[in-house]
C-alpha cells in the first residue's frame, strides 16, 4: 500500500507495487449513477437532468427514484443547460448530464451565457469522453471538452480517474459555490483507488494525488491515463529511470503547488489525457511550469486529430495513448532535460 | 397557495379600473423617458425594443407581479426573466422606478464598472434574476425556474418576455417543447412582436408566424395589444388560469412606440439618440431633459 498523498506533500513513499492489471474494474459513469443517488438522497436540493442519454449517463437511476426531481429533457441539451440554470438560480443543485461532446460542445455558448457567466452552481457531467467511446466513432468522441470548459471562467474542471474518486468527487462537487464540469467515461477501467489499489486520500477542487514519487521525470495525468500512467512508471523502473505519478483529477483549479514540486524535484515532466494535446490537462500543465519553473513537458493526449471508429483498446493504440507511448514521452523528457 | 396568491393578487391595487390603467399608462411613460435618457447618455444600446415593450413592463412591474424592492431575495416572489437581453434599459428603469436600487445609477448604463451591464446581469443588478443577452436562452432558464417553483409545490410564477425576431432561435422551440411536456403551467411567455429585427422586417429576414407556432407546440396562446394597458392586464390574468399548459401572450407592439422618428425603424433597434433627439423624444413625451420625469416616481 501506499501513503496517501494530498496533492501538496511531495515525497509518497512506495511500499508494494500495485498491480493494476488485476485490479477490478468499473466505468467511471456507473459509480457517478450511484453517487447522483447518494447526492439526491443526502440532499434535496439536488436535481437532475438528462437528454435522452440516461440509459447511458447512468442518470437513469436518480430519476427512478426521485421522479419529481428529474427531468429529461429530450434530445435537446441547449434547453437543458438553461433549464438547468434556472433551477440553479431557484437555489436547486442541478446534475445535467449528457456525452461529453454534447454537454461541452453542442451546447457550449449555453455553458457559458445562462451558467458560466453569472457562476450557477449548475453540475455539468459529461460521460463517454475520449476515444474510448469506440465504435460509435469521432462523432460521439469528446477531444476537446477539457479545453472548453477549461478557458471559461468561474468554471471547475474534474476529471476523475475511477469509480472511487468519482462518487468522492460527486459528493465534494455539493460544496462547491460555482459550475462544475465532471468528465467521465464509458468503459471499466482499474479502481485505483481502494482495497489492492492506492490509498484513497479527500479528493477536493484544486486537489492532485501524488501515487508515485520518482528522480528523472513525473507524469501528470487524469481520467483513464492515470492507470497507464502507474504502469508506465513501472515499466521505467526496468529501463533505470525514477518516475513519479501525479493524479490530477482536478485540472481546474491545478493543483499548481504539486505541479511545481513536481518540476523542482524531477526537472522534467510528461502529461497524459485522453484529450487533445492542445488545451487540456497538457496546456494546464505547461502553462504553470513555463510561467514559474519551466522544464520540459512532453504531453501526451491526441495529436491535434479526431478519433475513429474501432474498438477502444485499439483506439488507444493507434492514438499513442498506452502506457509505452507515455514511456517513450518520459525518455524524450528525460533526454531535453539533459 | 391561491388564497396567498388572491391577497397580493394584481387586481385588488386601490381605485378605479380607469385610475388603475392611468397609473400605468403614466408609468410606462416614465419607462419611455428613462429609456431615451439613459441610452443617450450611454452612447449605445437598444431604445427601439425596449420603448416596444414599455406597457407590457408597466403592468408586469407596476402591477402584476409580486415582488419586495427592499427584499430582491425574498423566496415567494415572482421570477421575470427578460430573453431579450438588449431591452435591458426598459427592464432597469423599472428595477430603478420600483425601488430596487437609486434611480441615479440609470446614467451610468454600459459604463466601465457600473452594475448595469449592456444585458441584464443577475450578479450585478438588484431585481434581474437570471444573466440573459445571447437570445433564446431565457426561456429555457424560465422553465428552470418554474420547475424548481414546482418542486417546492411553491405559488409564485415565472414570467418571461421574447423578442419575435428572437423566436428564430431553435432553442426557444426546445424550451417551448419542454415547457409543454412538463406541463408548467405556472410559467407565462410574452412575445414583443414588434415585427421588426436588426437587419429589417421580421417577416422578410426569417417569418415566425407566433400564433399557429406557439399553438403547434402545445401551448395556450392568447392574444393583446401590447400598448394597451386594459387589454394587457386582461391577457395576463387570463394567462393565469392554471389550465395544465403553459401561456404565451402575443403581444402586437410597435418598435420604438412613443417617439415618432423612431416607431417602425429597424434602425432605432440598436442605437442611441443623440442630445437634439433626445430633446425632441423627450418633448413628444411631455417631459423637459431635465429632472425627473414626475416628483415621486409612481409606485404601487
Amino acid at each position: 500500500m501506499f501513503r496517501p498523498g494530498t496533492g501538496t506533500a511531495w515525497g509518497c513513499v512506495e511500499m508494494t507495487r500495485v498491480d493494476v492489471a488485476r485490479l477490478p474494474r468499473q466505468a467511471t459513469r456507473d459509480a457517478y449513477g450511484e453517487a447522483l443517488v447518494a447526492a439526491g438522497r443526502a440532499d434535496a436540493r439536488v436535481v437532475a437532468l438528462d437528454a435522452d442519454l440516461s440509459g447511458s449517463t447512468k442518470s437513469q437511476k436518480f430519476g427512478a427514484l426521485f421522479p419529481e426531481r428529474f427531468f429529461n429533457v429530450g434530445i435537446a441539451e441547449q434547453n437543458m443547460i438553461g433549464m438547468a440554470a434556472g433551477l440553479a438560480a431557484a437555489g436547486k443543485i442541478p446534475f445535467a448530464s449528457s456525452f461529453a461532446i454534447f454537454v461541452t460542445g453542442r451546447a457550449f455558448e449555453q455553458v457559458r451565457q445562462s451558467v458560466a457567466y453569472p457562476g450557477l452552481p449548475v453540475r455539468l457531467v459529461g460521460s463517454h469522453s475520449g476515444v474510448t467511446v469506440g465504435q460509435d466513432g469521432s462523432s460521439h468522441q469528446a477531444i476537446e471538452d477539457i479545453a472548453l470548459m477549461r478557458v471559461l471562467p468561474h468554471m471547475t474542471v474534474l476529471v476523475p480517474a475511477d469509480g472511487p474518486s468519482t462518487r468522492a468527487l460527486v459528493n465534494e462537487s455539493l460544496s462547491i459555490e460555482g459550475p462544475v464540469y465532471l468528465r467521465l467515461g464509458r468503459p471499466a477501467v482499474p479502481v485505483l483507488y481502494g482495497e489492492g489499489g492506492f490509498a484513497a486520500p479527500p479528493f477536493k477542487a484544486g486537489g492532485s494525488v501524488t501515487l508515485l514519487a520518482g528522480r528523472d521525470a513525473t507524469i501528470v495525468a487524469c481520467g483513464v491515463m492515470v492507470a497507464e500512467a502507474v504502469t508506465a512508471a513501472y515499466r521505467a523502473e526496468a529501463i533505470g529511470l525514477s518516475v513519479g505519478v501525479i493524479d490530477a483529477y482536478s485540472v481546474k483549479p491545478l493543483d499548481r503547488d504539486a505541479v511545481l514540486a513536481a518540476a523542482r524535484a524531477t526537472g522534467a515532466l510528461v502529461t497524459a489525457e485522453e484529450h487533445s494535446v492542445i488545451g487540456g490537462l497538457g496546456g494546464a500543465v505547461a502553462e504553470t511550469v513555463a510561467e514559474e519553473y519551466p522544464v520540459p513537458v512532453i504531453r501526451v493526449g491526441l495529436l491535434d486529430r479526431f478519433g475513429e471508429s474501432g474498438a477502444p483498446d485499439e483506439l488507444l493504440k493507434l492514438c499513442r495513448l498506452m502506457a509505452d507511448d507515455i514511456l517513450a514521452a518520459v525518455r524524450r523528457a528525460v533526454a531535453v532535460k539533459r | 397557495m391561491t388564497d396567498q396568491r388572491t391577497k397580493a393578487a394584481p387586481h385588488n391595487q386601490p381605485g378605479t379600473p380607469e385610475e388603475r390603467h392611468a397609473r400605468l399608462a403614466e408609468a410606462a411613460r416614465q419607462l419611455r423617458v428613462e429609456i431615451l435618457r439613459m441610452t443617450a447618455q450611454a452612447g449605445s444600446g437598444h431604445p427601439g425594443g425596449s420603448l416596444s415593450s414599455a406597457e407590457i413592463i408597466a403592468c408586469l412591474y407596476f402591477d402584476v407581479l409580486r415582488l419586495d424592492p427592499a427584499r430582491p431575495s425574498w423566496p415567494e416572489r415572482d421570477r421575470f426573466v427578460l430573453s431579450k437581453g438588449h431591452a435591458a434599459p426598459v427592464l432597469y428603469a423599472a428595477l430603478a422606478l420600483r425601488g430596487f436600487f437609486p434611480r441615479e445609477l440609470l446614467a451610468t448604463l454600459r459604463k466601465t464598472g457600473s452594475c448595469l451591464q449592456g444585458h441584464p446581469h443577475m450578479r450585478t443588478t438588484p431585481g434581474v434574476e437570471v444573466s440573459t443577452g445571447s437570445l433564446g436562452q431565457g426561456l429555457s432558464m424560465a422553465c428552470g425556474l418554474a420547475a424548481a417553483a414546482r418542486i417546492d409545490g411553491a405559488g409564485w410564477r415565472t414570467w418571461c418576455l421574447l423578442g419575435d425576431g428572437e423566436t428564430q432561435e431553435g432553442q426557444v422551440w426546445e424550451a417551448a417543447e419542454a415547457a409543454a411536456h412538463f406541463r408548467l403551467d405556472n410559467l407565462v411567455a410574452l412575445v414583443d412582436n414588434n415585427g421588426l429585427q436588426i437587419d429589417g422586417p421580421v417577416s422578410q429576414v426569417m417569418a415566425v408566424d407566433q400564433v399557429p407556432r406557439w399553438q403547434s407546440f402545445g401551448w395556450r396562446v392568447l392574444e393583446a395589444d401590447g400598448h394597451s394597458i386594459p387589454d394587457l392586464l386582461a391577457a395576463m390574468q387570463a394567462a393565469l388560469a392554471g389550465s395544465g399548459r403553459p401561456a404565451v401572450i402575443v403581444c402586437r407592439t410597435t418598435k420604438g412606440k412613443g417617439v415618432s422618428f423612431m416607431e417602425g425603424q429597424a434602425d432605432w433597434h440598436g442605437k442611441a439618440p443623440t442630445p437634439e433627439q433626445l430633446a425632441r423624444a423627450l418633448e413628444e413625451l411631455g417631459c423637459s431633459g431635465q429632472g425627473p420625469a414626475l416628483p415621486g416616481g409612481v409606485s404601487r
